[in-house]
């Protein structure tokens, strides 16, 4: 029942553990398919282009970031896709499922205490709120 | 990734340039003031510059949604001369630096900043957060104690006022806060109008009041030249990490030209120097804006702002602009450099070490990059000098296989590793896996083939590749006499 499955990830071990359960559920439905969703946040993007000034393309370290990720998708022989979004992360996962009418969004939590979640914001939290599909969210 | 059409780049986002251009022309006039003042001019140089590099670079810049005005890093390198000159040799310099851009932009060698090592680059960041923090230390001296109160309260609105909204940028609520508290309470403290004066009034176009003369150069130009550089070093990183934020293209050379025109015209109308700004452009791009306009509004809307409120401008009080200026200095600051510095090589973390250093000392960024570029050569050629050498016996044969690169540095210690009187007939060297770089190359293999035969060997040289064979052939009959 979940074909367009929405998996959002920083490449973290928390994303780690969301992975597992994209592949578990892509596995149990036939012609499914993930979309590895990784955004670029523009307060990143000084320290990202600074250390990757040398090389060819910032994005092959983005995409080595989500290698993992894809191993695991691989291994599990279900299809898959990467994307590299721009934006603040919450409201571009949210503009992303909604507009590709996404089945089901799974994302990773980071696991924030309450004054953390207070001021660094949960991005999780906001996906839940706004996306208009079901949410997943991995503890 | 696409280069837009140049309308489509005026007009691609009206709404969102419109707004994020008014939210970073609020969150530059306190920049704008506190950059002046480093320089050592009044706020006007800095507010002027800011709205003409602004407008210019927004027709004629090759990064549409980047921000361009006065800068922490050029203002840093205007300090000595406004001391020792005044202020008509900075606006001199300005419009030089403004030339040489240009001729860099059309020769197009924005390309060979990718020859700046990455190393450099941090340590040029780096060292430009420690410098903005160290100008600001002088706001501290010989102050009473409130300076430091109203100093802590202005970070604390700057970092906590976010949580609430993040609709009107911090610093702006800082400065507004900060300068009512003390006007209202009367505290007794510097303000920007004991700095300088605002005149509430357009710039006007003026020719810099120096003689032009062959002195006046010499005096400029070594500043000029520095400028030039640090400006687009600091453009083209910011215009680098505009590309990435919004995954689109910029042509660099252009944005070189345009930073160039930009000055000129900055330096015609009583503005100083200036170049792209990260934090405001990455300020434009989370708040919506990609276009040319978002850049053009945030000058004009400035400009507007000043015209309106200069009297209550000259009542901000020193102390929040070195709230304002502290948090530019750590947001510069490439913080995960000081995370990797013991991850990354070894020769990487000397190079920024050194930059960084270069540059506190020096006061001099463009002198700091210099620096770090010359360092980071000399290791790259160090690393690649190390030959080794492989030996094999082959009965009354021995068989040297050279592996590295041949040239100036690394044939010295290629020479004594070869052992000449050996009790056999026949020497092979092959080079298979070795280039041949140089003539200091040419010389050395000619020199150890030459001392073999004095000991009456037989030598031969094989596995030359093409691009050797080639080079010695050319240098055989040059350095034949050797």
């Amino acid at each position: 029942m979940y074909n367009k499955i929405v998996l959002a990830t920083d490449g973290s071990e928390h994303s780690r553990r969301a992975t597992e359960n994209a592949v578990h559920i892509a596995s149990c439905t036939e012609g499914s398919k993930i979309e590895i969703v990784y955004v670029v946040d523009a307060t990143h993007a000084k320290s990202d282009v600074l250390s990757n000034w040398n090389s060819v393309d910032v994005n092959d370290t983005r995409k080595a970031r989500v290698r993992e990720v894809e191993e695991m998708a691989k291994q599990a022989r279900v299809n898959y896709e990467v994307k590299i979004l721009h934006g603040e992360p919450g409201p571009t996962i949210v503009d992303y499922a909604n507009r590709n009418k996404a089945d089901v969004v799974i994302i990773g939590s980071r696991g924030l205490n309450g004054l953390q979640e207070f001021v660094l914001g949960s991005v999780s939290h906001k996906v839940a709120k706004r996306a208009n599909c079901p949410v997943l969210i991995v503890k | 990734m696409s280069q837009s059409s140049y309308v489509q780049s005026w007009f691609g986002n009206i709404k969102g340039d419109i707004l994020s251009g008014i939210v970073v022309a609020l969150a530059l006039i306190p920049e704008a003031i506190a950059f002046s003042i480093i320089a050592g001019v009044d706020p006007m140089v800095g507010l002027y510059a800011s709205f003409v590099i602004a407008v210019t670079i927004s027709f004629v810049g090759g990064r549409p949604g980047m921000i361009s005005a006065a800068t922490g890093a050029m203002a840093l390198l205007f300090i000595d001369l406004v001391e020792g000159y005044g202020l008509e040799y900075l606006l001199a310099a300005t419009i030089l630096t403004g030339i040489i851009q240009i001729i860099f932009g059309i020769f197009k060698l924005s390309r060979y900043m990718k020859f700046i090592p990455r190393s450099v680059m941090v340590g040029f960041v780096n060292a430009l957060a420690i410098l903005i923090f160290t100008s600001q230390l002088q706001h501290f001296e010989g102050e009473a104690s409130i300076v430091y109160v109203l100093v802590g309260a202005t970070l604390g609105i700057i970092y906590l006022f976010p949580y609430l909204t993040k609709a009107v940028p911090s610093t702006l609520v800082a400065i507004i806060v900060i300068t009512a508290i003390a006007i209202m309470m009367d505290i007794q403290v510097r303000t920007v109008g004991d700095m300088g004066t605002i005149s509430q009034t357009l710039p006007v176009f003026l020719l810099p009041d120096i003689p032009l003369n062959f002195e006046t150069l010499a005096i400029i130009l070594p500043y000029s030249l520095a400028l030039a550089v640090v400006g687009l070093l600091e453009s083209l990183l910011t215009a680098t990490i505009v590309d990435d934020s919004t995954a689109t293209e910029s042509n660099k050379n252009t944005e070189s030209r345009g930073q160039g025109i930009a000055n000129i015209v900055s330096g015609f109308f009583g503005g100083m120097a200036g170049c792209a700004m990260i934090g405001q452009s990455v300020i434009n791009v989370k708040s919506g804006g990609s276009g040319r306009l978002s850049t053009f509004i945030a000058g004009v809307f400035l400009m507007f702002l000043i015209v309106v409120l200069g009297d209550i401008v000259v009542q901000i009080p020193m102390a929040a602009l070195a709230g304002v200026m502290i948090m530019v200095s750590i947001s510069t600051f490439d913080w995960n450099s000081l995370r990797t510095l013991a991850i990354v090589p070894r020769t990487d973390a000397v190079v920024m070490i050194v930059t960084v250093l270069t540059v506190v000392l020096t006061h001099n960024l463009a002198i700091g990059v210099f620096a770090g570029i010359l360092l980071s050569s000399i290791f790259f050629v160090s690393k690649i000098s190390n030959v080794r050498l492989e030996t094999k016996l082959d009965g009354n044969k021995r068989i040297y296989k050279i592996r590295g690169e041949l040239f100036f540095a690394s044939v010295t210690e290629l020479l004594p590793k070869f052992d000449y009187e050996e009790d056999i007939s026949f020497v092979e060297i092959n080079l298979t896996r070795s280039h041949i770089w140089d003539d200091s190359a040419v010389v050395a293999v000619d020199k150890i083939v030459a001392k073999f035969k004095d000991q009456g060997k037989t030598v031969e040289v094989t596995g030359l590749n093409e691009d050797s064979n080639e080079l010695v052939g050319k240098l055989a009959n040059k350095l034949g006499s050797h």
